[in-house]
């Protein structure tokens, strides 16, 4: 791993802001460690379009800060996922379907960065379309985590987290519909947050499943991760499920102490075959809680396990509709055919890759006649009880809850061939999809020298309490976070 | 082919549904900020949202909703508080989604009704409406301009359309022809769209179905596409009418399918349809939250709905009572007409006279100009004004008739015209007089006689003095002189 | 309830993908195993409870009936496969007279 920038982002803008950096200097580290960790197709691969041509908008941002009118992220470089649209860079979401397309529009989360002066210097590698754990399938060849290049980085959201944790960027979007930003996360060693939804707008950001898709933030250190996010945040007109919710300020969330505070300790997302590792460092962090004033609560979330056939139906049948557009006719990949149902199918089966097929079937069939009552509307109404069981959580005078972010460390390449067995990796973060509620990713220590995450759950909109406990935790593990 | 027909009408009757797209005339398309304007070149009212690019999300257009909820109201149909969009998922390449945003199981309206026409007991004949939902429309596909290619042009793609279904309570042709009628004179009157079937602001889908006279369950039906006019409607009916008629008598069984109207054969005949292929998958669209509707907002549309046609109907009745029913037909027809037809009577003062010249005069003028009335060069208040000038006797009729088509070709005021082309009316009896010399004079034949007492020739002289006068002379008073003269 | 080669057939009739017949074969297997394990919902007691519709939803929202419509950076010439004078080209329907379905 290269040498990680020792200054987190809000002191590199301080320091742009002070000329100590130039927005080109920043601009050209980034990509500079970026070639230095081979981050491109040659090495880790988990970086698919890097910007050469940066000189106009690194001069825009300097002229801003030049004129004392920087914004609070003015020179700090930035990746982005690739299932988010930019118009400087491609957004191919992994996919032969999306080939070199370059949008004519970006994502508002990609405006509000770009207007609070923030530097795209890349798009990161994922999996087709954010169907995976593992960043493997993507149709642009599989990733590496940059901690074991022999071990997957996490998915979908893998090039991201991987960007951060090599140090090229501190700051860096990915999306989640499962757990894609919190999972990669902890594999990586970095903090991934998933707000709450509506919380992000999800105009610009390529759908797989609508009411599950979140924009997450990737950051080195808590606090990259909550300039990241409350930069990002807030109504979008342009969104018709972005929430009105103010957004709080979250790098002000730091407190000294816990007191006052209930942590629950959810006993489904501590099964007794959990890796008892992974289990001690979980109990150490919670140590760490309590020591800072917290009480710990045991508490119960009953149809958790009903989470993962809950999601699989919802997320597929979702997709199988999103991805109708990518037809050949408008933007993409065309393959013609015998005629246009010909052009339809060759265009789609030659775009899309196995595990994108398997789910829009899948989710064709469950929306499909004689079968809609008995899968999609009934996964739903589970859902509503998933949901319920955190409202009543929440209700009960519990304010966070604490899990293990994955129940096992980075995998290696080409170790989970059952997709089955891969959608289990997010048995511990999908609920929070289903349910809407915010949940944040930190490292909390290594097994066998992989990093280990422990996730912290708060309620809807409460992701200034999420934080505050994310920083405490964070200063009171101290260096043993990654050891 | 008569004798056919009529065989059939004893034996089966015609159920009809019918399935009317309507365009809200809205500026702006019913999900994005894209003009709704027609005929621009081909894409170029698109943006993200209406040319389904990765990312983009739908925003809902609040006088679509306002639009929408006046038809359903006007319609007489609850509207639902709350309504959820859903999607219709199919493959077209004027569909850029590869769905449509529509809505399935929560419609914005339900249960409401259409009088089309009354029984000749004076029962009316009310025709149900089923629902009616808010939708987007598609883009365009046109076949025949490439070779072996269909060029789409995403500009009509996302404009707001309502769908409304009636009943399968529609009892032949005419009047399914009777409920299109109706209800494009309704959704007229409540300004919710165009309703041009010629422009494509109103589609219609027909469905039928035969059975037996007596039976009381309905038949399998048939789907009827491509309908582009009113009278097609009818036609079309009749021709599926006697095809199902002539299965079912040969002892078949009618097989439910989609057949298209072709109008220039006269024909219908099957779409080619592949086996299960209408799966459209419906499911709440997850982009859009429900429509929630605040009763508040419902009552204060119903409160300020425009009148509608039977309104209007049963107030001329009352308030104009020297119109006939014909002429109240008529005035009714269009809103504009009637609206123009009440400025012309309050100003003249004379409502008889101003149905009249609408009805006569003032439509020919339409026809021939082609004009609409809405944008007629006579403005009302001239039309009133020469309708005083004719009762106050300052114009005779016939040079009132004379002045109104200068005023339809300049849009001149009648007293500038009158003026301009001596056709006001000239009563002073010193220069009728003089013309009234000037006829006897220059027919002496038939001068002698009438003076004689031939008072039948009466008619030939006044013509004369009218002409002489190109028109000017007060007839009324050129028959008293020239009676006078009887006998001297 | 158990999906058959002809289910997996339709499906990708319904959703326009070409399969191969080893690939379809392959995904009976892959999507039953898939679907088994969600029979378990089947047995969840859901009276009463109204499905997950618009989450975080107070209404959807509604805007005004005014533009400027959002801009695009590039025209569709340059990102469309195939245009001509503005349009979409794309190969002809063998017969365009279902207008419902492609």
């Amino acid at each position: 791993m290269t040498d990680a920038p020792d200054r987190s982002a809000a002191a590199l803008r301080d320091a742009i802001g002070r000329g100590e950096v130039t927005v080109r200097a920043a601009a050209r580290d980034a990509l500079g460690r970026a070639a230095s960790a081979r981050a491109g197709a040659d090495g880790l691969n988990i970086l698919l379009y890097q910007d050469t041509d940066l000189g106009d908008r690194c001069r825009s941002v300097q002229d801003a800060v030049d004129a004392k009118r920087a914004g609070p992220l003015a020179g700090v470089p930035v990746v982005i996922k690739d299932n988010i649209a930019t118009t400087t860079l491609p957004t191919s979401c992994g996919s032969r379907i999306l080939e070199g397309y370059v949008s004519p529009y970006r994502a508002t989360a990609v405006a509000r960065l770009e207007q609070a002066g923030a530097v795209v210097v890349a798009k990161s590698n994922m999996d087709e379309f954010a169907m995976g754990s593992s960043t493997e399938h993507s149709a642009f060849g599989p990733a590496r985590n940059p901690i074991a290049p022999d071990r997957v980085p996490g998915g979908s959201s893998g090039g991201s987290a991987a960007a951060v944790a090599a140090g090229i960027v501190r700051i860096a979007l990915g999306s989640e519909t499962g757990g894609s930003v919190r999972q990669p996360a902890a594999f990586c060693g970095v903090v991934g947050v998933k707000p709450t939804y509506g919380r992000v707008s999800r105009y610009g950001l390529v759908a797989f499943a609508s009411s599950l898709d979140h924009i997450g933030v990737f950051g080195r250190v808590v606090d990259d991760a909550a300039l990241g996010l409350q930069t990002i945040s807030g109504l979008d007109p342009l969104d018709s499920t972005s929430a009105a919710e103010p957004v709080s300020e979250l790098t002000t969330a730091v407190r000294g102490s816990m007191t006052g505070v209930v942590v629950g300790r959810p006993r489904e997302y501590f099964p007794d075959d959990l890796d008892p590792r992974i289990r001690d460092r979980c109990d150490r962090a919670l140590d760490a809680l309590r020591s800072l004033g917290a009480e710990i609560r045991d508490v119960s979330l009953p149809h958790t396990s009903l989470a993962i056939p809950v999601y699989y139906i919802i997320a597929p049948a979702e997709a199988s509709s999103n991805l109708a557009r990518f037809d050949g006719v408008r933007y993409g990949l065309r393959i013609e055919g015998d005629g246009l149902r010909g052009m339809y199918e060759a265009t789609r089966s030659g775009g899309f890759g196995p595990e994108v097929t398997r789910r829009i079937l899948l989710g064709t069939y469950v929306l499909s006649a004689g079968y809609y009552d008995a899968y999609y509307r009934k996964a739903q109404q589970v859902r509503a009880l998933i949901a319920r069981d955190f409202a009543r959580v929440f209700d009960s005078g519990v304010h966070l809850l604490f899990t293990p972010t994955t129940p096992t460390p980075a995998f290696e390449l080409g170790a989970k061939s059952d997709p089955y067995d891969m959608y289990l990796s997010d048995i511990f973060t999908c609920t929070a999809n289903l349910a809407g509620v915010p949940a944040l990713s930190l490292p909390i220590g290594r097994v066998d020298g992989l990093p280990i995450g422990g996730q912290i759950i708060a309620a809807h909109f409460d992701e200034r309490q999420m934080f505050a406990a994310a920083y405490a935790l964070e200063r009171s593990l101290g260096a043993e976070a990654h050891q | 082919m008569t004798s056919r027909a009529a065989r059939w009408e004893d034996t089966y009757e015609m159920v009809v549904g019918l399935e009317v797209h309507v365009q809200l005339k809205t500026a702006t398309k019913i999900f994005c900020r894209c003009s709704t304007d027609f005929g621009a070149p081909p894409n170029q009212h698109t943006c993200p949202v209406c040319l389904g690019l990765p990312g983009a999300l739908p925003v809902l257009n609040d006088r679509a909703v306002e639009l929408a909820v006046r038809a359903a109201l006007a319609l007489g149909c609850e509207v639902q508080s709350t309504s959820i969009f859903a999607r219709k998922n199919y493959f077209y390449p004027d569909l850029p989604k590869g769905y449509q945003i529509s809505q399935f199981d929560r419609p914005l309206a339900t249960k409401g009704t259409v009088t089309i026409g009354w029984r000749p007991d004076g029962s009316p004949i009310v025709v149900g409406i089923t629902r009616l939902h808010m939708e987007e429309d598609a883009g365009k596909s046109i076949h025949d301009r490439f070779p072996a290619a269909t060029a789409v042009d995403l500009n009509r793609a996302g404009v707001p359309l309502v769908e409304i279904v009636s009943e399968p309570e529609l009892r032949g042709s005419v009047e399914a022809d009777a409920y299109l009628k109706t209800l494009k004179q309704i959704l007229e009157y409540a300004d919710v769209s165009d309703v041009s079937m010629e422009e494509g602001s109103l589609r219609v889908d027909a469905n039928i179905s035969i059975r037996r006279i007596g039976e009381t369950s309905l038949g399998t039906k048939t789907e009827i596409k491509n309908l582009n006019s009113f009278s097609g409607v009818m036609r079309a009916l009749e021709a599926e009418y006697a095809r199902q008629c002539t299965i079912r008598d040969a002892g078949g069984r009618i097989e439910q399918q989609t057949m298209l109207w072709d109008a220039n054969a006269g024909e219908v005949r099957p779409a080619r349809s592949k086996e299960g292929s209408h799966d459209y998958r419906y499911f709440p669209d997850p982009d859009l939250p429900p429509l929630i509707l605040p009763v508040e907002r419902i009552d204060r549309v119903r409160r300020e709905l425009p009148e509608l046609p039977q309104a209007r109907r049963q107030r001329y009745a009352r308030e104009f009572a020297n119109l006939t029913p014909y002429d109240v037909d008529v005035l009714t027809s269009q809103v504009a007409l009637g609206d123009y037809f009440e400025q012309v009577a309050r100003q003249s003062g004379d409502p008889k006279a101003a149905a009249n010249w609408i009805l006569g005069e003032v439509l020919a003028a339409l026809n021939s100009t082609h004009q609409t009335i809405a944008h007629f060069t006579v403005r009302p208040a001239d039309l009133a004004a020469l309708l005083r000038m004719v009762a106050e006797g300052a114009v005779s009729r016939s040079a009132a008739k004379q002045i109104f088509t200068r005023m339809v070709a300049t849009g001149d005021p009648p007293d500038a015209i009158a003026q301009r082309e001596g056709l006001k009316q000239v009563s002073d009896d010193g220069a009728l007089a003089a013309w009234v010399d000037q006829v006897l004079a220059e027919n002496p034949g038939e001068a002698t006689r009438f003076l004689a007492g031939e008072t039948r020739l009466i008619g030939v002289l006044v013509g004369q003095v009218m002409r002489k006068s190109k028109g000017a002379a007060d007839p009324k008073r050129v028959n008293q002189l020239l009676t006078e003269r009887i006998g001297k | 309830m158990s999906v058959s080669l002809d289910d997996v057939r339709h499906v990708a009739t319904l959703a326009r993908l070409g399969l191969t017949d080893d690939r379809a074969n392959a995904l009976v297997a892959e999507l039953n195993t898939i679907l088994g394990h969600m029979d378990v919902l089947s047995k969840v007691d859901t009276s009463g409870i109204e499905p997950v519709a618009g989450i975080g939803a107070a209404g959807t929202p509604l805007r005004p009936d005014t533009g400027p419509a959002a801009a695009l950076a590039r025209g569709i010439g340059e990102f469309a496969p195939r245009t001509t004078d503005g349009f979409f080209l794309v190969p002809r329907l063998s017969t365009h007279e279902d207008p419902e379905e492609a």
